[in-house]
């Protein structure tokens, strides 16, 4: 089979990225940002909590943690269920304990189903985002506008009347996007994006009506990444966190404030022989007296980021 | 299809004759990192789809994006820091991408070869004039953006044709990193010119050790070490060539630069390592040895 005569064509080699969404630069250009009392770093914890329904579509895939075995699979539904009921009351009493506010990433369904935890997790200070429909209501390349503008609208008028917050950040189930994702997201008054994996300090993103800004939600530096599918230890999973830690604690020095960003799921990190491992990683990160616990939009409003 | 790629001849690692590097040097070290770009909407190739998800994957694009943003930087000063130049395996348009970053390294006096024009542009199903446009393409970009000659290949995302040596031999390109069968420069047969495979390792390619073997950063920094000093050892006996192929979007990251990092003060702490690049190994191969040990291949390979 010959390729097409136009496989060689390049419309967009060109200066910069290869879309108008963001522009390059060298992040260790930048001018120095910085936190209130001279902090150097800013720690944003995330956790997604997820509904994986029992019967997805995958479509156009299955997200991360959803059903695998033939219909019905109790065993994956009821472990996910674990991570909504059991594992995230202990990651909430560590957050607690270390006075770590959050970013908890919800699916509307799970404010829906579950009104009690989302009580628990706003009376607690932390900050709802925007986190889709569910885990099978994904957003992806081929998807109808109108479809996936309802999507967001939905979430959003669910997870705004419930919670009582503004509710300003968004991140897509499964990190996935189409190309419009960040414009309808925007466009519903989210002022914030956390599917990018492309940096260590928020940047601008360009959208349909104005500006978005991409925040460093680590996927890398996350339970999921390291634990399930490096596989490894939860002794290395503390080490690498702190690894993580020490080199942006240097470079803070030379240029200026940085987001430690660390993702955990509850259904990962919340079950028991883990939860000690959270607890080694807050107990070294907030004994720091220059590192701050923020949230998204407290990164967004205190952080001067560069434009 | 062939059974066989009958590029190279059988040799055992035993009784070749000796290689000894520049200035008495036991073993040769050179880096490579691989500067890519990876487009968030690349054509179709029927063999081979460039992103899992529909376009666009930004999941895969922007995990790409990040060593162009911020890894590269840390890559390059910990090379610094430990005076190791660059052989780049350069996804070429990357000069008009990120010239920025082309910039920075060729002021370093680094080396620029050929890796494609993008890493999602793939060479399966390619005819001979398309293979012929990305090669011309690469010498024409590189020159133009460094004032180099572009020295050495390593296929975009290692996708080859049956005709990609001959046709990279004929072009003038000395050395390929696409062959993984030994730890010293072997001679390939090609149609016309000459041409060597130059150990690039992909067991040490942070590719393979971080998404493959799936390494914590730690025993990825042992490995390197490791693999350093068995053939320091053995370049006693012959020269050894050591290569790590690296991608700043992979060993960029905070809590991984460490790893290189202490492996470069291993490695370049040594006595009698010629630190260097690809191309200048390539050029000590031709002048002292290519000539030489082509015959000693034929004699081992016929019995005598």
């Amino acid at each position: 089979m010959a390729l097409d005569k136009n496989f060689l064509d390049y419309p967009n080699r060109k200066h910069g990225m290869d879309h108008d969404r963001y522009l390059w630069r060298n992040m260790f250009d930048l001018q120095p940002v910085l936190l209130d009392n001279d902090a150097r770093l800013a720690f944003l914890v995330t956790i997604p909590i997820e509904f994986f329904p029992l019967n997805p579509s995958g479509n156009p895939f299955k997200a991360p943690g959803s059903m695998v075995t033939q219909y019905p699979d109790y065993r994956h539904y009821s472990t996910r269920d674990y991570g909504n009921r059991v594992g995230i009351y202990r990651l909430l009493k560590k957050l607690e304990t270390y006075n770590i506010k959050a970013n908890i990433a919800m699916n509307a369904e799970v404010a829906v189903r579950y009104p009690q935890l989302l009580q628990d997790i706003i009376g607690a200070g932390h900050e709802i985002v925007a986190h889709g429909i569910d885990m099978d209501t994904l957003h992806y390349g081929g998807i109808d506008e109108c479809t996936e503008s309802d999507q967001v609208t939905q979430c959003l008028k669910v997870l705004r009347s419930m919670s009582g917050q503004k509710v300003n950040g968004w991140m897509s189930p499964a990190y996935s996007e189409s190309f419009n994702t960040p414009d309808i997201v925007s466009e519903n008054d989210c002022t914030y994006i956390c599917d990018w994996s492309n940096d260590d300090l928020p940047y601008t993103m360009q959208t349909r009506i104005g500006q978005i800004i991409a925040m460093p939600v680590s996927q890398e530096i996350s339970d999921r990444q390291i634990i399930i599918n490096y596989h490894q230890t939860e002794d290395s999973f503390v080490t690498q966190v702190m690894d993580q830690f020490d080199m942006l604690y240097q470079e803070s020095a030379r240029f200026g404030a940085r987001v430690l960003s660390l993702t955990l799921t509850p259904y990962i990190s919340g079950l028991p022989f883990r939860i000690a491992a959270v607890d080694q990683i807050f107990n070294f990160v907030m004994k720091h007296s220059d590192v701050i616990s923020m949230t998204g939009s407290e990164i967004i409003t205190k952080l001067k980021i560069n434009k | 299809m062939m059974r066989d790629p009958n590029l190279y001849e059988y040799w055992p690692y035993k009784n070749r004759p000796k290689i000894t590097w520049k200035n008495g040097a036991k073993i040769a070290f050179w880096l490579a990192p691989n500067v890519e770009f990876y487009e968030i909407d690349p054509p179709k190739n029927p063999f081979r789809t460039p992103w899992p998800k529909p376009n666009p994957d930004i999941t895969g694009y922007s995990t790409r994006d990040y060593g162009n943003r911020v890894g590269h930087f840390r890559m390059m000063e910990a090379m610094d820091k430990y005076n190791v130049r660059g052989s780049v395996s350069l996804s070429v348009a990357m000069c008009q991408h990120h010239p920025e970053i082309i910039r920075a390294c060729n002021d370093r006096n680094w080396e620029f070869f050929s890796h494609g024009i993008y890493n999602t542009r793939y060479c399966y199903g390619m005819d001979e004039a398309q293979e012929r446009a990305i090669i011309e393409d690469s010498f024409r970009t590189v020159m133009e953006a460094t004032g180099q000659t572009v020295a050495g290949w390593l296929a975009p995302a290692l996708t080859h044709t049956e005709r990609t040596f001959d046709l990279i031999a004929e072009y003038g390109v000395k050395y390929t990193c696409d062959l993984f069968q030994d730890d010293q420069p072997q001679p390939i047969h090609v149609k016309t010119g000459k041409l060597i495979s130059m150990p690039y390792s992909l067991e040490v390619n942070d590719v393979i050790c971080y998404n493959s073997y799936l390494m914590s950063p730690r025993h990825y920094g042992d490995i390197l070490k490791r693999q350093f000093d068995q053939l320091y050892l053995e370049g006693e006996e012959s020269g050894t060539v050591m290569c790590i192929p690296l991608h700043a979007y992979l060993v960029g990251h905070p809590h991984r630069i460490k790893a290189l990092e202490d492996a470069l003060r291993h490695i370049t702490s040594h006595g009698d390592v010629w630190v260097t690049t690809a191309a200048e190994i390539a050029d000590y191969y031709y002048a002292h040895y290519y000539d030489n040990f082509v015959p000693n291949i034929k004699t081992v390979n016929n019995g005598a």
